[in-house]
């Protein structure tokens, strides 16, 4: 009698140490590799920018990033929502320049990586991005023959060691753009062809400058990316590095049931796509339909890669040539934000809709239908113990990995 | 007798925890058992058996999320290569409603019924799906892939 109860006993241990033991699957620990900042590639080359890489254009990039005067009234700079210390965001639910946006700053993080910019992608190369705000009227508001001629005044001698000699100014307008106010956009249309394709290659290099500077900006290692090294070549965590069962829970619904990773995949958290995923528009500001109406914006764009102004080849603008330009899969769709240090940046969505990771994971759990288009996103049964767990996982991919 | 004893308890025990291991394979595997997951072969005739066609990444592997070339290499059932094709590309993920994340489109004619298809992207894992609208001489029909990453 006392044998077969040993033997039960010893059983039930063996099953119960199967059971309890190893929480991940080989099929999860392969997805949970796949997310780990060690899996991240090296930065590719741009070739449609060949200062990308020059360390003198990186530092002109960066001056200029600060520079408050590169705006129209001297007190706007690309730093003013795209804060240093605040992940290069603003925490604002719209960013504010010299007015008020309609969209949320996104932060800088691996933004070199991106095939798309802004939320819908508008913008097809980190340099062709950061030419917009400069001359949009609620961010820097200034216009391209007043930076041409700002760039030659302060940083003549630096711009032309890096991009060679500067074109004659001397009769271009102080002020002059085609997207400028009635009598910048008359200076530019009274300017000849040459006139406008040289104040357009300055430009063009401004941003190719601040672009070389923003690919220094890259995601730093989390206690999820430790996690996930020790997971996978099974060692055993430090006690700081440790998840706790609810951050495994957390994990496991993230990649799971809760279906994050479909879109927010890779190193960076992110398919690279446009989704609609049925949040909500913001009442007081205008219509906004994503990315359907950015692909014309994209194609008009004279800085784009299919424009005079990449360096390279075409082969560089497969995005470009390839992109979808008309589906209805495109009408409120948004770029995946990277979770990266997200926790540590409400608010959410392309205008800050929701104020915490609790609304976020609500607002997917619900999967209301969106006001125009069809949302990618359906229904999911989540305990309030599930969703406490995903917001607890996300606030590991916040969190520094100890040294 | 005790020896007898002994085998049939460990005959017994080991019974227990092979029926208890059977259990927790059952339980953490629960695809298995369901129906297998699309074709994903890469060569195949169309639709009405008008062509053969194969659809190979021109890489070898496919990556996730990078802009990718693929082959599409189209013969007649007598094994001729189609040439002239006018090919037509859609597609996208059937369990999530929506389409691909690029337009792939034919660009080039390489030869020996050969057409290099350039834009493919698969941006997320899963299962995938691109249609071919093939018209040629030889006449019109369709083929479609599963790509599942």
């Amino acid at each position: 009698m006392r044998r077969p109860a040993r033997l039960l006993a010893l059983v039930a241990v063996t099953l119960l140490a199967g059971c309890g033991k190893p929480q991940f699957s080989d099929a999860e620990k392969k997805t949970v590799a796949s997310l780990a900042l060690s899996n991240l590639p090296a930065l590719k080359t741009d070739t449609t920018n060949r200062f990308a890489d020059l360390p003198a254009a990186a530092a002109l990039g960066s001056t200029l990033f600060f520079d408050l005067s590169m705006s129209r009234d001297g007190t706007v700079s690309c730093s003013t929502c795209h804060k240093i210390d605040r992940q290069f965001q603003d925490d604002l639910p719209q960013a504010v320049g010299v007015g008020r946006t309609n969209r949320r700053t996104m932060p800088l993080a691996g933004v070199a990586r991106d095939p798309w910019f802004f939320w819908d992608g508008r913008r097809d190369s980190l340099w062709a991005q950061a030419l917009t705000p400069l001359e949009n009227p609620l961010e820097q508001a200034g216009n391209r023959a007043a930076y041409a001629h700002y760039i030659k005044a302060r940083f003549g001698e630096r711009y032309e060691r890096i991009f060679g000699p500067l074109p004659d100014l001397s009769s271009i307008p102080a002020n002059a753009s085609p997207l400028g106010n009635d009598a910048e956009q008359a200076a530019w249309k009274a300017m000849s062809g040459a006139q406008r394709d040289a104040v357009n290659r300055v430009f063009a290099n401004i941003g190719k400058a601040i672009a070389a500077f923003e690919r220094s900006i890259e995601p730093q290692p989390t206690r999820f990316d430790r996690f996930a090294v020790d997971l996978v070549t099974g060692a055993k965590p430090r006690p700081e590095d440790a998840f706790s069962p609810q951050e495994i829970q957390g994990l496991k619904l993230f990649i799971g049931k809760a279906n994050c990773v479909t879109c927010h995949n890779g190193p960076r958290f992110t398919d690279n796509s446009f989704h609609n995923t049925g949040v909500p528009p913001v009442k007081d500001l205008p219509p906004d339909r994503g990315r359907i109406d950015a692909v014309a914006q994209v194609e008009a764009d004279p800085f784009n890669c299919l424009s005079a102004y990449r360096d390279g080849d075409a082969s560089a603008c497969g995005e470009l040539r390839f992109m979808v330009r008309d589906a209805p899969q495109l009408v409120r769709a948004y770029k995946t934000p990277s979770l990266r240090g997200a926790a540590d940046r409400p608010p959410y969505m392309h205008a800050g809709q929701f104020s915490s990771l609790d609304e976020v994971v609500a607002h997917y759990a619900k999967a209301s239908p969106s006001v125009e288009g069809v949302s990618e996103v359906h229904p999911l049964d989540l305990s309030d113990r599930e969703r406490a767990a995903l917001v607890a996982f996300l606030k590991t991919l916040s969190e520094q990995a100890g040294q | 007798m005790a020896s007898i004893w002994r085998y049939l308890l460990a005959g017994l025990g080991l019974t227990a925890l092979l029926a208890g291991i059977l259990a927790v394979v059952y339980l953490m595997a629960p695809q298995w058992g369901q129906p297998t997951g699309p074709d994903v072969s890469r060569s195949k005739a169309s639709e009405n058996g008008l062509f053969v066609a194969s659809f190979q990444p021109e890489a070898g592997a496919v990556r996730q999320g990078e802009l990718e070339t693929w082959l599409l290499t189209l013969k007649t059932k007598a094994g001729a290569p189609v040439e002239g094709a006018a090919i037509a590309i859609s597609g996208g993920m059937p369990q999530h409603d929506h389409g691909l994340p690029t337009s792939p489109q034919a660009t080039d004619y390489l030869g020996e019924g050969q057409y290099r298809i350039e834009g493919v992207k698969f941006t997320m894992s899963g299962w995938w799906q691109l249609h071919f609208a093939i018209s040629a001489t030889a006449g019109s029909d369709t083929v479609v892939f599963n790509v599942v990453l």
